[in-house]
């Protein structure tokens, strides 16, 4: 089996933001970046378990700068057997969705399995559009996996529960927690992961739909108004009569 | 011209989170000068559909056939795609749900249209051009999409704009879209729901707990105060990952992205992966012994006390009010 793991590169959770440039970019500076943990902990694990145990491939792309070669590796020390990298600046989805898209098109793989969205621009938009792109089914949320003679049992989330479905490949899996158990990678994983192919490929099309135009800080801090525990019914008082939220 | 909204149907009645993307769908209607149509796929009873009228719908167009009942994102993408191109539909409005998140982006490449994910609040139109906000960064930030394509597609987050309901009623059409065997790729095999208890990610009221509750077993205060508020219960990470609650009940970084109207959290410190999960809830409460607990900086109003004390007095308070109400 063939299994693509797109991965993407995203500011630690614990990090500072803050904007430059008249608020039309993302401060860099004093960030570290990691791999965005429900690709790194599920779906790349996922693809890795059904690998092991099913015999293939498993192959991750990135779409972004020669800056995130690190997570890549990371990805490689973990279990993935080699990397492909698109140079260029991932500033939109469409874009990045269409060289990830371009890419699967050429090698026929079995499954595609992304993360769930991603812990900065939180959009869960990628894989649909990659799966749309290569007019295959797509199911998302998706907390269970198991592939068996070409057809993937899959559970995933609904509103109050969860649904059991069946799908044939090729198809695209966007991973939810439970999916797997995150591995961290080991010494020979590490020394391996140096000398497993790591193919940096040219962006084709410059094709954007959308362009951020601004981000914004929330206006102020919050100012937490205190009540005393021996009061609490003027908690109550407050949550109708001023935050009118009960 | 029109503004399509996509509803769906679950047990019965119109999700709360697709009665939001309809109402959102007719706002933008209104500011286009154009009609609001809504979509739904699949059976459902006409008198249910026409109630969409009481937020602006003016008809709704329904592809009423059993086959379409369960959701496809490939089929439903087609269908979607038809129903768009046949109304003219310069906007497509979706809820940021667990099946609007997987069918927009495809819409999103099937109509070429620029896609933006989980809005908070309407776009703002220049000619052409629409600008719609939305959160990033986990709640830290947002940032301002700008969409110039024809065609708009739009997925709500929900809770962002409630809904105001007028009487009216919608007029509603069949279609009946072409669509081929191939489309069908999903077949459910089973269903398995946690019954009695409100979705956590449409509840507008929820009570939350941490490791600062001690044991499991100390989870009855909890569980009463939701109750007789009307909340979802939720939890931190902690006590999921030893399973004093179940792991659908918790919210964060990697469990469930929450926006209620109100969060109450009781002996939860706010860690930062915490917060990822619940700081688009438009009041919080924090309940907690220690001052310095983190998350009172995120807090809207917060109590420095002992959950066994504040809790029961909280839920006696709160019956007096509602009695009173
Ligand atoms: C400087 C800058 C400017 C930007 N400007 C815009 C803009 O104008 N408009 C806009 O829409 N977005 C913009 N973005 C956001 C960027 O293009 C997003 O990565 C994209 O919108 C996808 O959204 P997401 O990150 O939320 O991914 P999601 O759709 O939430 O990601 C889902 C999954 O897709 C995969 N994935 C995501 N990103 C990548 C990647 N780069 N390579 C491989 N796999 C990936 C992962 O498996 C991930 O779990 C900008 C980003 C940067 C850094
Ligand atoms: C990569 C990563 C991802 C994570 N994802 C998540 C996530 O999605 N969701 C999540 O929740 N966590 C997540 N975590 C864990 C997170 O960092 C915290 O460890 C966790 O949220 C702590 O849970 P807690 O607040 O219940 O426990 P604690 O941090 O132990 O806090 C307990 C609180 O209870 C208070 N307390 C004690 N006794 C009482 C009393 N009698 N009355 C009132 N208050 C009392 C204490 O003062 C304290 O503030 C993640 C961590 C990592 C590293």
């Amino acid at each position: 089996m063939k299994i693509l793991v797109p991965i993407s590169k995203v500011p630690d959770t614990t990090s500072k933001i803050a904007f430059i440039e008249n608020n039309t970019k993302f401060n860099p500076d004093g960030v570290t970046f990691i791999m965005n943990p429900t690709d790194e902990w599920y779906a790349l694990v996922r693809a890795i378990e059904l690998k092991e145990k099913q015999g293939g491939e498993v192959v991750v792309i990135h779409v972004g700068g020669a800056e995130t070669e690190q997570i890549i590796r990371k990805a490689l020390a973990i279990g993935a057997d080699k990397a492909v990298r698109v140079d260029a600046d991932p500033t939109d989805a469409y874009f990045v969705a269409t060289q990830i898209a371009n890419h699967a098109k050429t090698e026929n793989y079995d499954l595609i399995i992304t993360g769930k969205e991603t812990i900065d621009y939180n959009s869960f938009e990628i894989g649909g559009m990659v799966a749309e792109l290569l007019d295959i089914p797509a199911v998302a949320l998706v907390s269970k996996l198991e592939v068996e003679n070409g057809v993937a049992t899959l559970k995933r989330e609904i509103e109050g529960g969860t649904e059991t479905v069946e799908v044939k490949l090729p198809l695209l899996v966007g991973a939810e927690k439970d999916l797997a158990v995150a591995r961290i990678p080991n010494m020979k994983g590490i020394m391996s992961a140096r000398t497993k192919p790591l193919t940096v490929v040219a962006a084709a099309g410059t094709d954007k739909l959308t362009t951020v135009v601004n981000y914004a800080l929330p206006e102020k801090a919050k100012q937490c108004k205190y009540v005393s525990p021996d009061n609490v019914g003027e908690l109550v008082r407050l949550l109708h009569e001023e935050a009118k939220v009960i | 011209m029109a503004v399509l909204s996509f509803v769906e149907i679950a047990d019965g009645k119109i999700k709360k989170a697709s009665v939001e993307a309809a109402y959102y769908g007719s706002k933008v209607a209104e500011s286009l000068g154009t009609d609001s149509i809504a979509l739904v796929i699949g059976e459902a009873p006409a008198d249910l559909l026409a109630t969409l009228g009481q937020v602006g719908v003016k008809k709704v167009v329904q592809a009423n056939n059993a086959r379409f009942n369960s959701f496809d994102s490939k089929l439903y993408t087609k269908i979607v795609a038809q129903a768009a191109a046949e109304s003219g539909a310069t906007v497509v409005v979706l809820s940021f749900n667990n099946n609007g998140k997987l069918l927009a982006p495809r819409l999103s490449v099937k109509l070429k249209a620029g896609y933006v994910p989980g809005a908070v609040e309407l776009p703002v139109f220049n000619g052409n051009t629409a600008v719609v906000k939305k959160n990033v960064f986990s709640g830290k930030a947002s940032a301002e999409y700008q969409v110039a394509t024809d065609v708009k597609v739009i997925s709500v987050n929900p809770n962002s704009l409630p809904p105001i309901k007028g009487t009216a009623s919608a007029e509603v059409v069949q279609i009946t879209p072409t669509v081929a065997d191939t489309d069908f790729t999903t077949v459910v095999k089973g269903v398995d729901k946690i019954t009695g208890t409100i979705p956590l990610t449409e509840a507008e009221l929820v009570v939350s707990a941490g490791r600062g509750l001690k044991g499991p077993e100390n989870w009855g205060m909890i569980e009463e105060l939701a109750r007789d508020m009307g909340a979802a219960t939720a939890c931190s990470r902690a006590v999921a990952d030893v399973d004093w609650r179940p792991h659908h009940e918790h919210v964060g970084q990697t469990g469930l992205t929450i926006r209620p109207n109100l969060y109450i959290a009781v002996g939860i410190s706010g860690a930062i992966q915490h917060l990822a999960g619940v700081n688009g809830s438009k009041v919080i409460v924090v309940i907690n012994t220690d001052p310095e607990a983190p998350f009172f900086k995120a807090a809207d109003y917060g109590i420095v006390g002992d959950a066994f004390q504040v809790v029961p007095k909280l839920i006696e308070e709160y019956m007096k009010f509602k009695n009173a109400h």
